[in-house]
């Protein structure tokens, strides 16, 4: 593979996305065409209710397609099973753990579950994975802790060594900085980018923080309501993409300062 | 996970404590026997009394097979329904199976006089209450487990249980109304619950049952573990979740209804020895929380089964009953701890 046909990863054909409700269809989106580059760090952009969790879920086969395909490294997402899709694929999602008594070795250790034995021994290898987990994202101080004692930053750092552990090519996070301070979600969004350049995975991410993502990310998919638009961050900043994401009389997309700045008439 | 080293002593510990606790158990009843006549006698030694033999071999020996079968097997129902519906409350009880085991047993004894002693010839055999209870059993599970797809707050499930529980009472109401004086007896006295009169045959059936289950229930320890983080989780962890989700409502179904229909409903144990469990052990992990529940599931049911005696007396008071008054205190010491470690 070389830059003029570079590795897809993963790729969408004529895809529609939405909810089966008994045997009426209830399209979210449609005709999405999207191709995903191997080592990149992806972030969907979209309003809210207009389907990135939808597509997520999608893609990641949580929920099925109401038309069109999905192509995992060229091959139909429904032809995995789910063993070989959860060590190609893996999920950092916005729900709330249920209660346990986990510790956040154990939560980690939990990512190896496609690779261990019926009574999920943890082999040499596994160990090492989760070890190397817990060290790229900087938590080894917690690895003893109970995961409902950490806070909500510690606590998504967490859940990525959980993903990293699982050793998949692609890692998809909704939504990750959810509940973060500033400098909380700055931090993750740094820790994605840095395993992105160092482990050459791909990382696609859904965000509310536009601004920041602009600044970090590789590349971008926007969901409006009647057009997705994917590419290279700069080329979507440079087309109109961005500004029809609000309604412009409240929010207007500056190219030049590549953020959304109010509209003070109103 | 790897954890060996941790658990070890709380292991042997609890291992002691069921073997004292079974010979406790053996040597507590209405005849006092010398404690070293009974060691003979376990042991294959012959005793100075035959009466003696007789009582130990074929009423207190089997009988506390039968506690430690039950306060194993209903606490693993318990621990495996609380890691499904991702609730501490959850339990055989509390889920409305227990009930539908009665429903069944209920039927088939009190069916026979409704229906003019058409089962009659079934309704005494072991075999015909077994597969009465499995069966009711099931199927109000089976009940619950859909509602449970339909309603995803597990909370309703919850009061669904509930619902199932009483409407189940409220048939075997019915049914007691139009039953015969004798019928209804050995209904109420089945429903007391009791570990003994249990012989070695029934027990031979009993145990089989039981094996079947215990050994499908080392075999969901992975997915278990994986319910742990929610099923979305576990499904993209690779692991199957409608099926096993089936397991392990089926493993539940029959070690519950097989314990119901051998010893009658016993109250609590489901629901309060799996929080005892993983207070001892301090852990989620299912490898260890699932022996760690069988074990001092027996212990706890030796205890009650102990106290039920009422040593040092004649009386022999209902199983159900004890396992109630030492549970409800538990549970709700359990909640308000709990809500200390959790606010």
């Amino acid at each position: 593979m070389n830059s003029i046909n570079p590795h897809i990863v993963l790729n969408t054909e004529d895809l529609a996305i939405g909810y089966q409700q008994k045997k009426e269809h209830k399209t979210v989106a449609d005709n999405i065409n999207l191709s995903i580059q191997k080592g990149k760090f992806i972030a969907l952009l979209g309003k809210n209710g207009i389907g990135k969790s939808t597509l997520i879920r999608t893609i990641s086969k949580v929920q099925n397609p109401l038309k069109g395909t999905i192509f995992l490294n060229k091959k139909d997402l429904s032809n995995y099973t789910n063993k070989e899709l959860a060590t190609k694929l893996s999920l950092v999602l916005t729900e709330r753990l249920p209660e346990s008594q986990l510790t956040v070795f154990e939560l980690v250790a939990l990512g190896r579950q496609p690779y261990t034995n019926w009574v999920d021994k943890i082999s040499k290898k596994d160990q090492e994975k989760i070890d190397w987990a817990i060290q790229l994202t900087e938590i080894e101080h917690l690895k003893n802790n109970r995961f409902y004692e950490l806070s909500d930053g510690q606590l998504q750092r967490v859940l990525i060594a959980r993903a990293l552990a699982q050793d998949t090519e692609i890692i998809i996070l909704d939504e990750p900085t959810a509940h973060l301070d500033m400098h909380h979600t700055y931090k993750i969004f740094n820790l994605l980018k840095r395993l992105v350049v160092n482990t050459k995975k791909t990382i696609i991410i859904s965000t509310h923080q536009i601004n920041l993502a602009l600044e970090i990310v590789d590349e971008l998919i926007v969901m409006n309501s009647d057009l997705i638009v994917s590419g290279e961050t700069q080329k979507i900043i440079d087309s109109d993409a961005l500004s029809t994401l609000f309604p412009k009389e409240i929010l207007n997309f500056n190219k030049k300062l590549r953020q959304f700045t109010i509209n003070k008439d109103n | 996970m790897n954890f060996k080293k941790t658990y070890t002593k709380q292991f042997i510990l609890l291992s002691v404590l069921l073997v004292l606790l079974s010979i406790l158990n053996i040597s507590s009843g209405s005849v006092s026997i010398p404690l070293d006549e009974i060691l003979t006698i376990i042991f294959g030694g012959g005793s100075a009394k035959d009466s003696w033999e007789t009582i130990i071999l074929n009423f207190r020996v089997p009988k506390a097979i039968t506690a430690i079968l039950v306060g194993s097997g209903l606490s693993i129902s318990g621990l495996l329904m609380q890691t499904l519906f991702r609730n501490p409350l959850a339990g055989p009880f509390v889920l409305g199976i227990s009930s539908g085991a009665s429903l069944g047993v209920a039927l088939l004894i009190l069916g026979s006089s409704a229906f003019g002693g058409y089962f009659l010839t079934v309704s005494f055999s072991s075999w015909g209450i077994a597969i009465a209870a499995s069966a009711g059993s099931f199927l109000v599970l089976s009940a619950v487990i859909i509602a449970a797809q339909k309603v995803r707050n597990t909370m309703s499930i919850l009061i669904i249980g509930l619902m199932f529980g009483s409407f189940t009472g409220a048939v075997i109401s019915v049914l007691s109304y139009f039953s015969e004086a004798q019928q209804i007896q050995q209904y109420v006295f089945w429903s007391f619950g009791s570990l003994g009169n249990l012989t070695w045959n029934e027990i031979t059936i009993f145990f089989s049952i039981y094996l079947v289950g215990m050994c499908g229930v080392f075999t969901i320890i992975k997915p278990l573990n994986s319910f742990l983080l929610g099923e979305n989780y576990a499904k993209s962890l690779g692991i199957n979740v409608k099926q096993s989700r089936i397991i392990i409502l089926i493993i539940t179904s029959l070690l519950t209804g097989v314990i119901t229909a051998f010893s009658g409903p016993i109250a609590f144990i489901g629901l309060a020895v799996p929080h005892i469990a993983k207070l001892i052990f301090t852990t989620s992990n299912h490898k260890i929380l699932i022996p760690a529940t069988a074990i001092t599931g027996a212990i706890i049911l030796l205890i009650c089964d102990i106290i039920a005696q009422v040593p040092t007396s004649e009386f022999t008071l209902p199983i159900n009953a004890i396992t109630s008054l030492l549970g409800a205190p538990v549970v709700i010491w359990l909640l308000i701890r709990k809500k200390k470690i959790y606010v």
